[in-house]
């Protein structure tokens, strides 16, 4: 008997991580925002990440089709980018809107530039970031109050969610010669009550996009992730880290060192960016340095655009702005080499 | 102190074939065909004819240079013929070809000394040489040459390497077993030529028995200790063994000796001892015949010069009609497209997967994720190396210090898009060198 041998390059043994594991075990990290996101602003929640995912799916395969690459669908890349997408609609959005995000930032976001691993920038947010500047109005007005909750998440001021809260009394108080005493005093009043908002923005009792608002059912997920290392702590511990420091130092209305960390960790799309995609891997640097550099720079961004941005959020965008640094991050900012003295 | 280094992979050890099976003799082969070239360095000159009686141990070849060593008949018999045939390296390499007599007459000269522990260093140092000796952990770099570190270079410690890191082999593992004292008589006579202040014995955590061994042996000797070694690949690669040791880097393109170590395979301290006190050339070695392909694993005491197949054939046969063949470990091993290949020097082990494990999947886009970055033991970024290599940006790769690699296979290993990063390296490589040589 003549045996056949394959021939090959060393090493002839791989380990069992595939693309495709790495990214459904993100899908399963993000199952328990959705179960949140169905109990506090109902089916609709569901069916718009559904809407959003079948996109994406669809998308990826036909421009794979007319691209005449092979068509990978099934590695769940799509999926993860079609649930994200969704999770950045307010519940109440048209059903359109998820169709047109996901198809954008499948297209546009990710094939256009080649497909996986070769995007520069978070499709997801990218398609988020199309559907803000095009509709803003759709993106940002129509916020479905949590079950048994306000979108502010204080019983008090029901009228927009905690961020849009902040920013509007920080204007008025900021801009004093422009308001009423009225108006001055309740916007006092709004800042001292803030602090009330913390249960409802930690277990999602709160507006917002529908699944950015439970903190706790995000940090499930992520512990997931981070036990299967599929995330690192280098990139969300900075992000929160700076944002905290930084809002508390600058964001309060009595001086330096007077603004509340804990409100700002909580509140709109931190956690959800953090952890989530913010730690999407073809986007951010590949070295331990590179990691921590990246988060702080979206630390940084987060808190400006949240205190000098048109915007109440400046999650997404920070991320993205972020995401264009990742090449040049990764072209200098490399480990020591064994054998090497130090850094060159 | 933590004995390790930073980075390293995890591969399943799959040690469980063959390590406790005890070394067995493989019965005499009818022929052995000798390579030439089984060592780094210059290949050596044949001193024999076609028609030439030779014994076991005569020389069939000798040293064309420092760097070269001289090849043994490992049989007696007749030489039938000089000519290229196929070698575990991938390409036909010129070889002495004797066919046996079947009576292992040894030339008369390899006989026990009992003063050898009295031989100038500098006798020492020929006689390793002309022993043939090239390391036999895999690399085969000559012996003598290492034994030998230009002034005012000084060593300071001598390593006796037995971490065993590759999957699957265990033929360190046994030998430490089996020919404790003899290896520590090995390891003692290099401290020796080098006038070395300490010796350690690295091997990893996942061998109790051969650290228990290697202890109660040397439990006596003041300035050797045997150190037990976080199980983590590649623990036994020179550079990284170095650092766990003694928490020293060897410099970037720099050799041990420039940290004032020396590292040698306990497989060649045993050659090193019979040298010296036998006068024995190497001539044979103990090769692990392993994996789910073969019937029977073993470890086998071989000729140098056994066709594999011999190997094979007294293990069983193969259990498959498809597969992969590999000399040495998974991690770095060779793949080969014939079993009719010979043992050489450097030949640790012969690894059989089966088609199911034969690793065949198409590499998909690099995503980035870094655990390549993370798991790299020489802090490169193998997945920017391998990209430039696709794009044929060769003249960057300086930047991104691919001489530095030294293609252990970890970052392949752990890739999930399933990239061929060594085989990009390795080639990368080639051609980063052509480019610095022309500019030079």
């Amino acid at each position: 008997m003549e045996a056949h041998f394959y021939v090959s390059s060393s090493p002839h043994i791989r380990d069992r991580e595939s693309i495709r594991k790495i990214m459904f075990s993100v899908v399963v990290a993000l199952i328990p925002a959705l179960v949140g996101a169905v109990y506090f602003f109902g089916a609709r929640a569901l069916w718009i990440t559904v809407v959003s995912v079948l996109t994406a799916i669809i998308t990826e395969g036909l421009i794979q089709k007319l691209r005449k690459v092979p068509v990978t669908i099934s590695d769940g890349s799509a999926v993860v980018t079609g649930i994200l997408l969704a999770y950045n609609l307010p519940a109440g959005c048209p059903y359109w809107l998820p169709v047109i995000g996901s198809f954008f930032a499948i297209a546009i976001g990710k094939q256009a530039f080649g497909g996986l691993g070769y995007n520069p920038m978070n499709p997801a947010l990218l398609g988020r970031a199309f559907l803000l500047a095009s509709w803003p109005v759709r993106m940002t007005s129509e916020w479905v109050a949590p079950r048994g909750g306000t979108l502010s998440g204080i019983t008090t001021w029901t009228g927009a969610t905690p961020l849009n809260l902040l920013k509007q009394a920080r204007k008025v108080i900021h801009h004093k010669e422009l308001y009423t005493d009225n108006k001055i005093q309740e916007s006092f009043r709004i800042l001292s009550d803030i602090s009330s908002s913390y249960s409802a923005l930690f277990w999602g009792k709160v507006g917002g996009c529908l699944g950015e608002t439970s903190v706790i059912l995000l940090l499930i997920g992520a512990l997931y992730l981070l036990y299967k290392r599929y995330i690192g702590l280098e990139i969300p511990v900075t992000y929160i880290g700076v944002v905290a420091l930084l809002a508390w130092a600058f964001n309060g209305t009595k001086g330096l060192f007077t603004g509340d960390p804990l409100f700002h960790i909580l509140s709109g799309g931190l956690i959800l960016g953090a952890f989530f995609m913010a730690t999407d891997m073809v986007t951010t640097p590949v070295t331990v340095k590179g990691k921590l550099i990246f988060g702080a720079g979206c630390g940084v961004l987060t808190v400006f655009i949240r205190q000098f941005g048109g915007y109440p959020e400046g999650v997404s965008y920070s991320i993205l702005l972020m995401n264009l640094t990742t090449p040049i991050i990764d072209r200098y900012v490399k480990p020591k080499i064994f054998g090497h003295k130090k850094v060159e | 102190m933590k004995k390790t280094f930073k980075g390293g992979a995890h591969p399943p050890e799959n040690k469980e074939y063959s390590n406790s099976k005890p070394i067995e003799d493989l019965p005499l082969p009818d022929r052995v065909v000798i390579p030439l070239i089984q060592h780094l360095g210059a290949p050596s000159k044949p001193v024999v004819s076609i028609g030439d009686e030779v014994k076991t141990g005569d020389p069939v070849s000798e040293a064309t240079g420092f760097v070269s060593v001289p090849s043994h008949s490992s049989i007696s018999g007749k030489v039938i013929s000089i000519g290229a045939f196929p070698h575990p390296f991938g390409k036909d390499i010129q070889s002495v070809v004797i066919e046996s007599d079947g009576e292992d007459r040894w030339n008369e000269k390899i006989k026990f000394d009992e003063k050898y522990m009295d031989i100038p260093v500098k006798e020492m140092i020929e006689k390793i040489q002309n022993a043939g000796l090239a390391g036999m952990g895999g690399a085969a770099f000559p012996t003598h040459v290492k034994l030998s570190p230009p002034p005012p270079k000084k060593i300071e410690i001598a390593i006796l390497n037995g971490a065993e890191c590759e999957p699957y082999l265990t033929s360190d593992h046994r030998l430490m077993l089996e020919k404790t004292e003899d290896i520590i008589k090995g390891f003692k006579l290099i401290m020796k030529i080098l006038d070395a202040k300490y010796g350690y014995i690295g091997i990893e955590n996942n061998k109790p028995d051969a650290i228990d061994k290697m202890r109660s042996i040397t439990s006596n000797e003041k300035n050797i200790e045997v150190v037990g070694l976080n199980v983590k690949y590649p623990q036994g690669a020179e550079k990284q063994l170095i650092k766990a040791l003694t928490n020293r880097e060897v410099p970037s393109g720099g050799l041990p000796m420039d940290v004032q170590c020396l590292v040698q395979n306990v497989g060649t301290a045993l050659a090193v001892y019979e040298a010296l006190a036998y006068n024995k050339p190497l001539v044979e070695r103990v090769v692990t015949v392993t994996g789910s392909g073969i019937k029977e694993p073993k470890n086998l005491r071989v000729r140098i010069g056994t066709l594999f197949k011999n190997l094979v054939d007294y293990c069983g046969g193969y259990t498959v009609e498809k597969g992969k063949l590999i000399m040495g470990g998974p991690m770095m091993g060779l793949a080969q497209y014939t079993d009719l290949i010979p043992v050489i020097k450097g030949s640790s082990g012969f690894v059989v997967m089966t088609e199911e494990e034969s690793f065949l999947e198409e590499p998909k886009p690099c995503i980035l994720c870094g655990r390549c970055v993370d798991t790299c033991p020489m802090k490169l970024l193998p997945c920017t190396l391998g990209t430039l290599v696709e794009y044929s940006k060769f003249e960057m790769l300086g930047e991104y210090n691919i001489l530095d690699c030294i293609e252990c296979g970890s970052c392949a290993f752990v890739c999930p898009s399933k990239r061929n990063l060594v085989h990009l390296i390795k080639y990368g490589k080639l051609k980063y060198n052509e480019i610095r040589k022309k500019s030079a």
